[in-house]
């Protein structure tokens, strides 16, 4: 690197430049920040590999980024000066909207990066909003103009019409070939404004990433707004008080180089020696103990699991594997919260709060992947505040809590949805939001074939298979964003499914009176298909309260004798009996019925084929 | 008590294949096809052979008592034949006094003359497969012989002097009504046999029937109809003077097939001809499958052995349990565990078991369901 690089701890506000990336999955974020690092000449053309930036394998698989990452890069810009580029990656998901508004709060400005071929995306969209508000300059990019399904023209009209500036100031780049990269630095350079803070006054920093790394502890990511953060020195948590000694303190660049300290502007990492990311949390202030500052940055909130779901070891026996996993995932994820829980047909597991449902499948993935474990997880739900006529008031995470007895009013999360579509799909979205007890309130034309719808919608509704839905019923082409927004009075009931008179707590559900019967006649039917016939006669029913809704009958099994048994049949007979006999130790037992395994995972899944499989059994 | 000794002898040759049919069974055709000098002429020889070097081989000083000659269809061969292996049995072996010779039967396959022969050689049982009285549901079992041609082979053999005739049933097939079997049963009550087989079909994988059942041409065989059709074997056999000894047997008194009985008491046999199985005190032999293989290990005098196993002593058990309980003598109690005993309180609770003295027999409905019991059982 050059001599006249400026280190960290010494860097003058005016040549820093700090901004992020907007995107949707597959729009080229990753790509373009691949070659920003190369043209930066960061990272050595031998040791690129694609997606430099994301950690995890399974972010590199899906393509998408879960936790963010800082990069400092230091670039020659055209007037001859040397800047500091630091490029803020954000997480691409719905469910992580607050820590990507931590992370916008970090910059000042943001690449808005759109596929040329596909336009901007619902989740683009309003994280563009989150930017808008947070007063950061967005500067708009098309990408993959390279492509023979660019339409260039046509969403750079899209882009100005969202961001109200002319279409000429949309920039036109190919992340892949490295097309007009150099350029879009430049510009970034120009427009967005370098950060302002006071060098005097008592340390503020932002923490806007927090990483438990197995051999560090916990790796913190700042933004320094005020003041210095040097090392050695003793840091205080403004949410918590906590005081921590930083052990390191250094800037990525892109693997991480530690200096003397940080100062205005900057955006490096610290490491304290903390082993949980709880003791440093996402949104919260960094000030100094000796001489902390009187006021935080405020901004800060506590991660709100929104979405319960819970999680079974196939193995009962994997039980206290699957806690110290989760109790090791904890450590990364301040979102994660789980309790012991026991069920009377899955047996011991947790239950589990996420801030969504992409957050579900990825704790649940890493369960699966780094931890080995085979898991069952039960249909997800939201919270629910139940008020009795007694004036007594329940939280509800989980179908068996839902109180008996006699209920005054239920009270459910909502969200405010954005749905981005081809104008094509206005009938069938509209549709579907209906019979998901959505409510329209506006409809805008982003461009000529393009809309944007917004719902009120239930989150329950949401979380049970809407998204799936919504793709396939548009081909893919609809795109979705939510937020909660509160909560409204609504008919609900427990459906609970009884088996041979049994309740099969895994297999209760909260859902609105209008859809009892329809749940009730599906999972009972359903269960009719995968559970074994039985040496006595199983009832299947499903009932609100005490009052029956649906009810099929699995017929006793009748015969289950070998006809012949001579000298050569006694072996495989034999053998044939030891296996079925394994096959039942693996059944769980539901009062006097044996199910099968396959038989919950196939009820809990909202995917046919899984049904369909667990039959063909 | 010592274990007695049998003998099964495997005749691999049918005239044509079954549509259900699953045995190691072959046509001229298809022994042809395969290059194999083995055929119903040279068929004896070969047994003959395997008989010595067997007897050579594993000495035993025990008579036997019972011999069983199953297929395929042993009356495919020429009755001088089967008596010229009987003959070479008793000479390497000895047979006990009143040893029990059985031999499967086609009934389209034998006349008087024939069975004449099998028993002035010293046959003493024959059993016939009759399958069915109704002649559409012989025709979906690609049987040959017509309804009427057993009750006339029974007649030969009982003028023949046989002291005990058997026929065998197949029930349950996708054809038969419930009038087809009660006139089946009919035909069986009035002939002058003593012993009755009866199977409830079982599509086996990779038979012609399993193939037509997939392509959708006759259905799946039904569970339920063979379990509603059970009960009306057991009763009206049960009015006439028969009673059951094993699941699928049933006998007037003396009738019980001791060759049988053997198997479910675990006691020993030999295993000779192609496939045969074999036990010895707890070991289980086979011999090679196809005819060719075992044919040629013979030609060596070789061992025609394809395969053993000996079975540890929790092995051991499991098989007695699932023998025995298939009894109407049942399950002497000893053979369960603490575990198993209270699994077969259980049972008997719930109307699959009853206790007789020391021992478990199972009832009615528990024959029906015998399979899951005897898993249960094991614990």
């Amino acid at each position: 690197m050059a001599a006249n690089t400026p280190q960290p701890g010494a860097t003058n506000p005016e040549i820093i430049r700090n901004f992020c990336i907007i995107a949707h999955i597959d729009h080229g974020k990753s790509t373009l920040a691949d070659r920003m690092l190369q043209i930066t000449g960061v990272v050595d053309p031998r040791h690129m590999r694609a997606q430099y930036l994301d950690r995890m394998d399974i972010e590199r698989e899906r393509g998408i980024t879960i936790k963010s990452q800082a990069v400092r890069l230091p670039f020659k810009a055209d007037d001859g000066i040397d800047y500091v580029l630091n490029l803020i990656d954000t997480p691409g998901h719905v469910d992580f909207t607050y820590e990507v508004s931590r992370s916008l709060a970090a910059c000042e400005g943001a690449i808005l990066l759109v596929d040329a071929a596909q336009g901007i995306e619902a989740q683009t969209l309003a994280n563009l909003y989150l930017a808008l508000e947070n007063d950061l300059t967005i500067i708009p990019v098309l990408n993959k103009i390279d492509l023979p399904a660019a339409q260039p023209e046509k969403y750079a009209a899209e882009l100005a019409h969202i961001i109200g500036c002319s279409p000429d100031d949309v920039l036109k780049v190919s992340a892949k070939t490295g097309v007009g990269i150099t350029e879009l630095l430049n510009e970034a350079v120009k427009q967005i404004p370098s950060p302002v803070g006071d060098a005097d006054a008592p340390a503020r920093a932002l923490i806007f990433d927090s990483v438990y790394d197995t051999y560090r502890g916990v790796v913190t990511y700042v933004r320094v707004v005020d003041g210095k953060i040097s090392e050695r020195e003793k840091i205080k948590m403004m949410s918590t008080n906590e005081v921590h000694e930083i052990l390191e303190v250094g800037v990525i660049s892109p693997e991480p180089k530690p200096s003397k300290a940080i100062g205005v502007g900057e955006v490096g990492y610290l490491i304290t020696g903390v082993k949980d990311v709880r003791q440093s949390r996402v949104g919260d202030t960094i000030t100094l103990a000796a001489k902390p500052a009187a006021e935080s940055l405020g901004g800060y909130r506590d991660p709100r699991p929104m979405v319960f779901s819970g999680l079974y070891p196939l193995d009962g026996s994997d039980f206290p594997l699957l806690r110290d996993a989760l109790d090791k995932l904890k450590l990364n994820d301040a979102a994660l919260v789980y309790e012991p829980e026991s069920s009377v047909a899955l047996g011991f597991g947790f239950r589990c709060g996420f801030l969504g449902l992409l957050h579900l499948e990825i704790v649940r993935e890493r369960l699966e992947r780094e931890f080995d474990l085979d898991l069952i997880s039960t249909a997800p739900n939201v919270i629910y505040r139940v008020g009795m006529d007694d004036g007594s008031e329940h939280i509800v995470t989980n179908p068996s809590e839902f109180p008996d007895g006699k209920i005054a009013e239920v009270h459910e999360p909502i969200v405010r949805a954005t749905i981005l579509t081809p104008n094509e799909f206005v009938g069938t979205i509209m549709e579907l939001c209906q019979q998901r007890r959505g409510t329209l309130h506006g409809m805008d034309y982003l461009s000529e074939d393009r809309v944007e719808m917004r719902y009120t919608l239930p989150l329950a509704e949401i979380v049970f298979d809407f998204f799936d839905q919504l793709k396939s019923r548009t081909r893919g082409y609809a795109s979705l964003d939510y937020e909660t927004t509160g909560e409204q009075m609504a008919d609900l009931v427990k459906v609970d499914i009884l088996l041979h008179g049994d309740p099969v707590d895994a297999f209760s559900a909260i859902v609105h009176r209008d859809k009892a019967y329809s749940y009730g006649v599906m999972m009972a039917a359903k269960l009719k298909e995968l559970i074994p016939r039985q040496q006595f006669e199983v009832p299947i029913q499903a009932a609100i309260g005490a009052r029956i809704i649906a009810r099929e009958t699995i017929r006793a099994m009748r015969k289950d004798v070998l006809a012949k048994c001579y000298g050569g049949d006694i072996s495989r007979k034999r053998k044939l009996l030891e296996k079925q006999k394994e096959g039942k130790k693996r059944m769980k037992m539901v009062g006097r019925v044996e199910v099968p395994q396959e038989a919950f995972i196939a009820a809990l899944s909202t995917d046919d084929n899984a049904a369909a499989k667990a039959k063909g059994k | 008590m010592p274990r007695t000794l049998g003998a099964y002898v495997h005749v691999p040759f049918c005239a044509s294949r079954c549509g259900y049919c699953d045995f190691n069974t072959y046509t001229a055709a298809e022994l042809q096809r395969d290059g194999t000098t083995v055929s119903v002429a040279t068929y004896a020889d070969r047994v003959i052979s395997q008989i010595a070097q067997g007897h050579k081989a594993t000495p035993d000083a025990r008579a036997i008592e019972t011999v069983f000659f199953g297929g395929g269809t042993p009356t495919l061969m020429p009755a001088g034949e089967l008596v010229r292996i009987l003959v070479s049995l008793r000479n390497e072996y000895g047979f006990a006094p009143n040893a029990e010779v059985t031999t499967e039967a086609n009934p389209d396959s034998v006349t008087a003359e024939y069975l004449q022969e099998l028993r002035d050689g010293g046959f003493t049982r024959v059993s016939f497969g009759h399958q069915s009285s109704a002649s559409h549901v012989l025709q979906l079992l690609e049987r040959t012989h017509t309804a009427g041609r057993t009750w006339e082979a029974v007649e030969w053999a009982r003028a023949a002097g046989f002291e005990h005739i058997s026929v065998d049933l197949i029930y349950g097939s996708q054809a038969e009504t419930d009038e087809d079997l009660m006139s089946t049963l009919n035909d069986v009550v009035s002939a002058d046999i003593d012993h009755v087989s009866a199977y409830s079909l079982i599509v086996e994988p990779g038979t012609r029937m399993a193939a037509k059942v997939d392509r959708g041409e006759v259905p799946p065989a039904s569970d339920d109809v063979a379990a509603s059709r059970y009960p009306m074997i057991d009763s009206t056999l049960r009015s006439n003077g028969f009673d059951w000894y094993e699941v699928s047997n049933w006998a007037k008194p003396g009738g019980e097939c001791q060759h049988n009985l053997g198997y479910w008491r675990n006691q020993d046999w030999l295993g000779i001809g192609p496939g045969a199985h074999a036990h010895e005190c707890g070991t289980r032999m086979w011999n090679h499958k196809h005819p060719a293989k075992w044919a040629a290990a013979i030609d060596q005098t070789e061992s025609p052995m394809a395969d053993h196993e000996v079975l540890t002593l929790d092995e051991q058990r499991r098989e007695h349990i699932m023998l025995r309980l298939r009894l109407r003598e049942g399950l002497p109690l000893d053979y369960l565990t603490e575990a198993g005993w209270s699994k077969a309180v259980e049972a008997v609770i719930e109307g699959l078991l009853e206790q007789v003295d020391d021992r478990v027999v199972l009832t009615n409905k528990g024959r029906l369901l015998a399979d899951g019991l005897v898993a249960r059982l094991w614990d």
